[in-house]
């Protein structure tokens, strides 16, 4: 029996309409074999629209159906989910992409109708020949493992745990906290970065429902959406967790400084703040969680010479053991959520800066740990010789909005810039120059903030500043910094002999994302960051099904913004484990298991690990659940062993003929 | 890493005239490298970067005529003027990257009886250093190490800016890597790429004098017992008016301008004579006696 085809060409307003001639497109349609149907109508992903189709699957008894219309990343979901509705196997729908691929991108209307039936042609002829296929579901393992510890990594954790699932919060660093832990304040409210994270740390500590796993890396994962494996070497810290209770005996005893110690002219160490203690034995703040020390390897006396070992003397529950080796686990997860954050930009890349040549010039985070009460000057703004500096220039754009190194703007430096403006006033009487290129106050009360630093005598300077130099050419600059920038609203080269100067460092993506995007086979965008599903639709998804991302490894972004993405991402692993089974790609590749030689060419081209090989028959078999369809084997079997479902060999040539005939 | 066994030379007119020690230098580093060095043919004018300033076709067909001539020799022109370096390699990028620029070059040069197909590299000393030889090879013909010397590595601004594959524009440091394979100690010198005051100083006196002043001032606070450049007009600046420009600003400067090729030679054990040393304003005798 010959297939009954139904044809239905959307107008998407003038989108189509307004470069394909319809009338003519759908008179064409009439003419080819097999059509009994076919309609326009004005917008067909819209619910009338589908009812024409719905009400022809009944009354017309039709069993294939052509929407022709936008992409099927569009709308193929909508128009199988008509068919479906109607009873018929909704893998006997095929779309004719005639908006993307034809309307948009021909400037003339003639040739547009033409490239529209040639379409429509093709996809008819392909249609004939589809065949039904079974719809598949495989069940969501319930557990989430969430990998990053920082502000983005705990809020999502805790919206998991909150709802009554098991979360896995795997840290590479020794506590939580990521960069949040080492602010001082946050702008633009100005609250306090601790007060405001430590609590959500300890509730992360004392959940029942996570599991944290910190100074701890993902080596492998296997398995796909809902069903993975994940293997995480929870590295050795050389201190009990569980006997620890934090005391800080330890580290007070530690002979070994693990930083540079700062010693006669040298009193503040700018490139070696820490806000946890300075030894060896330590911990990266003292609000870390688990508040448990790990020791540093490299500077501990006793992993150099076997000697020392005060830190065991010292510790009243015997919790030190420098023999402890790591242990390697492997959980099971329904899902996955990323959240590994970023890193600075290396400014050392750009010496005209003289960043490590000077002293004084600082790193934004270096000004944050400055700055920080629990840091090593207890918040004092301190030049390297101890005194407090008497002006202080700030750097906006230090490898940020320049093509030599990162194209993108890293979205927090002017703000960050703003608060740092404001704690120098507060707390020096220094004179404030802000080299911007221009001011960024797009967030939720940033213009207001940043007129609030406007009335606070902060000298903004509009221009990026082209050098630091420590080269006085006039009796002022003797002992200075000076900066050189081009004022460009005064129209001339300034040089600006200051004590200080912060370099407000870009926002990179991070060595140990790529480590994470090669273990999950993430994707990422040209800047180097993970590239989400789709930019505004779908900003937490991922290429991949179950893996999502959260936070500044998407894309750089200010603290709401990061919480916000990851409670999104929270719910999208939530809904998934609620779900409890999910629904996989049909068109999978199928091999013939008589042609296939087991040449095993298929095994390691396939991007998805799909496909295995079984020894005792010497065949390769694809696993269904993890195959996207993509056709790669399909391509690359010697032997033809290897069909596309809805892919097939006959189905594609009769569409090629059809859009050539 | 290494040098080619043969490079085409152009001299253009500095090396010619003001600046013969950077010539000879050139020629018996490249020498004793193992590299031959062959002048073009009947070479003229580079096309000056003032020149292409104002007309620029003529100044292009200029310096096409010379890679024209180069072109039935070889593949690879070494310019050790920045200012040839920059003219000729600014024509050779526009006629291949312009077919238009490269017909209407071609169209003069056939006058003459020429022709250019574009097939030619433009080189620099200092970018021979850099990508054929490296700092690393040019320590193992170091025979006399300038042991304790203090060097001011100066650019200049033509051979780094604005794009360029020879060193950063922004703070180069090419040429100190190559002083330190001498065994020389290369200072902190902030103001390696800052104007020497170019041609200013035959119009505009004391803007030029100015400049010379904070170049040499840095030089000086930095320590460097001997600048060294790349640029015959640098050097030609740094050397006749640095007294003039102390003078000015009441201050007191010594600091002997060479070619960073005499100072490789130097330390590769090649006769001061042969270098070309002794033609300088503000002598290096007493700085390098213990090297000379």
């Amino acid at each position: 029996m010959s297939p009954k085809i139904g044809v239905y060409i959307c107008h998407c307003g003038t989108n189509i309409a307004g470069k394909v001639a319809i009338d003519e497109v759908v008179g064409f349609a009439k003419t080819l074999p097999n059509v009994a149907m076919v309609r326009e109508y004005k917008f067909m992903c819209s619910e009338p629209g589908q009812n024409l189709i719905k009400d022809d699957i009944k009354k017309e008894k039709l069993d294939r159906v052509v929407v022709a219309s936008c992409s099927p990343l569009m709308h193929e979901k909508t128009f199988r989910g008509a068919c479906e509705a109607a009873g018929l196997n909704k893998y006997l729908l095929h779309m004719a992409n005639i908006r993307e691929h034809c309307s948009w991108v021909t400037e003339e209307n003639a040739p547009a109708t033409e490239k529209a039936k040639a379409l429509i042609r093709g996809a008819v002829a392909k249609a004939a020949l589809l065949e039904p296929l079974e719809k598949k579901e495989v069940k969501i393992h319930p557990h989430v493992m969430v990998i990053g510890g920082g502000i983005a990594g705990i809020q999502a954790a805790l919206d998991i745990a909150d709802s009554g699932r098991k979360v896995y919060l795997v840290e590479k660093d020794p506590s939580i906290g990521g960069h949040m832990a080492q602010f001082d304040k946050t702008f633009p409210t100005l609250d306090c970065a601790a007060c405001i994270l430590t609590p959500k740390m300890v509730q992360v500590g004392q959940h029942p429902n996570i599991e944290l796993l910190s100074y701890s890396v993902v080596e492998k994962l296997e398995g796909f959406v809902g069903n993975f494996k994940a293997t995480v070497r929870m590295k050795s810290r050389y201190v009990d967790l569980k006997k620890c209770n934090g005391c800080g005996d330890c580290w007070n005893k530690c002979p070994a400084w693990r930083v540079e110690k700062p010693k006669g002219e040298k009193k503040v160490v700018h490139n070696a703040l820490t806000l946890g203690p300075p030894k060896a034995i330590y911990m990266p703040t003292l609000q870390s969680i688990p508040a448990v020390p790990v020791i540093d390897k490299e500077s501990c006396i006793y992993f150099k010479n076997g000697k020392c070992q005060i830190c065991v003397k010292t510790c009243p529950t015997g919790a030190v053991d420098h023999k402890m080796v790591d242990v390697v686990r492997e959980i099971e997860i329904g899902s996955i959520i990323v959240a590994t954050g970023y890193k600075l930009f290396d400014v050392t890349k750009m010496p005209q800066y003289g960043y490590g040549r000077y002293p004084n010039v600082l790193t934004g985070l270096e000004f944050e740990h400055l700055n920080c009460a629990a840091g090593s000057t207890g918040g004092q703004v301190l030049m390297e010789n101890g005194e407090p500096p008497k002006s202080i220039a700030i750097i906006h754009c230090i490898g940020s909005r320049d093509k030599n190194y990162h194209e993108y703007c890293s979205r927090v430096c002017c703000m960050y810039a703003l608060k740092f403006a404001h704690l120098v006033k507060e707390k020096t009487h220094a004179e404030v120059y802000d080299f911007y290129i221009d001011m960024r106050a797009f967030g939720k009360g940033f213009e207001e903030f940043y007129n609030r630093l406007l009335e606070e005598g902060v000298r903004f300077i509009r221009g990026k500043a082209a050098q630091i130099s420590n080269e006085p050419i006039y009796p002022e600059e003797e002992g200075k910094l000076i900066v050189r920038v081009d004022d460009t609203l005064l129209g001339r080269v300034r040089r600006v002999p200051v004590d200080m100067v912060v370099l407000c460092s870009a926002i990179e993506a991070t060595q140990d994302a790529q480590d994470v995007s090669r273990l999950l086979g993430l994707c990422h965008s040209r800047d180097g960051f993970f590239a989400e599903k789709h930019p505004k639709l779908a900003p937490v998804s991922t290429a991949i099904d179950g893996v999502f991302i959260a936070g500044c490894c998407q894309s750089p972004k200010d603290i709401p913004d990061t919480v916000a993405q990851a409670s999104g991402a929270a719910a999208q692993a939530m809904m998934l484990a609620a779900r409890g089974a999910i629904e996989i790609e049909a068109a999978t590749a199928l091999i013939d298991e008589d042609r296939c030689t087991g040449c095993r060419i298929c095994n390691d081209l396939c991007p998805y690990h799909a496909i295995e090989f079984i020894s005792d028959k010497k065949v390769s078999r694809v696993n269904d659940a993890l195959c996207k369809g993509c056709g790669t084997c399909v391509a690359a079997c010697p032997c033809s062993a290897i069909a596309a479902k809805q892919f097939k060999d006959n189905q594609l040539l009769a569409e090629i003929e059809g859009v050539l005939s | 890493m290494a040098l080619k066994k043969e490079y085409l030379y152009y001299p253009g007119c500095s090396l010619h005239s003001s600046a013969t020690s950077y010539d000879d230098s050139s020629r018996a580093v490249l020498e004793a490298l193992g590299s031959k060095v062959v002048e073009i043919d009947d070479w003229n004018c580079c096309g000056a970067t003032a020149y292409m300033a104002i007309k620029e076709m003529t100044a292009f067909t200029i310096s096409a005529r010379n890679l024209a001539i180069a072109e039935k020799k070889g593949d690879h022109v070494v310019a050790p003027c920045s200012g040839c370096y920059v003219g000729l390699s600014k024509a050779n990028n526009y006629i291949k990257e312009f077919p238009e620029v490269h017909k209407k070059v071609n169209t003069a040069l056939a006058e003459g009886g020429l022709s250019y197909n574009g097939t030619v590299h433009v080189r620099h000393v200092m970018d021979l250093f850099v990508h054929d030889l490296g700092a690393d090879e040019l320590k193992k013909f170091v025979k006399k190490p300038l042991k304790d010397l203090k060097v001011g590595c100066y650019y200049g601004c033509q051979i780094i800016r604005p794009k360029n594959e020879i060193d950063s524009p922004e703070y180069p440091t090419t040429m100190e890597k190559l002083m330190e394979a001498c065994g020389a100690t290369a200072v902190d010198f902030v103001m390696k790429a800052f104007c020497c005051g170019g041609a200013i100083l035959g119009t505009e006196e004391a803007i030029g004098l100015r400049l010379i002043k904070n170049l040499m001032q840095s030089a000086k606070r930095n320590g460097a017992q001997i600048l060294v450049t790349p640029c015959p007009l640098c050097q030609m600046n740094l050397d006749a008016y640095q007294r003039r420009a102390a003078k000015k600003y009441g201050m007191k400067f010594d600091i002997p301008i060479l070619y960073f090729t005499q100072l490789i030679g130097l330390a590769m054990g090649i006769s001061p004579k042969k270098l070309g040393f002794g033609k300088e304003i503000v002598s290096a005798k007493s700085v390098l006696k213990q090297f000379l």
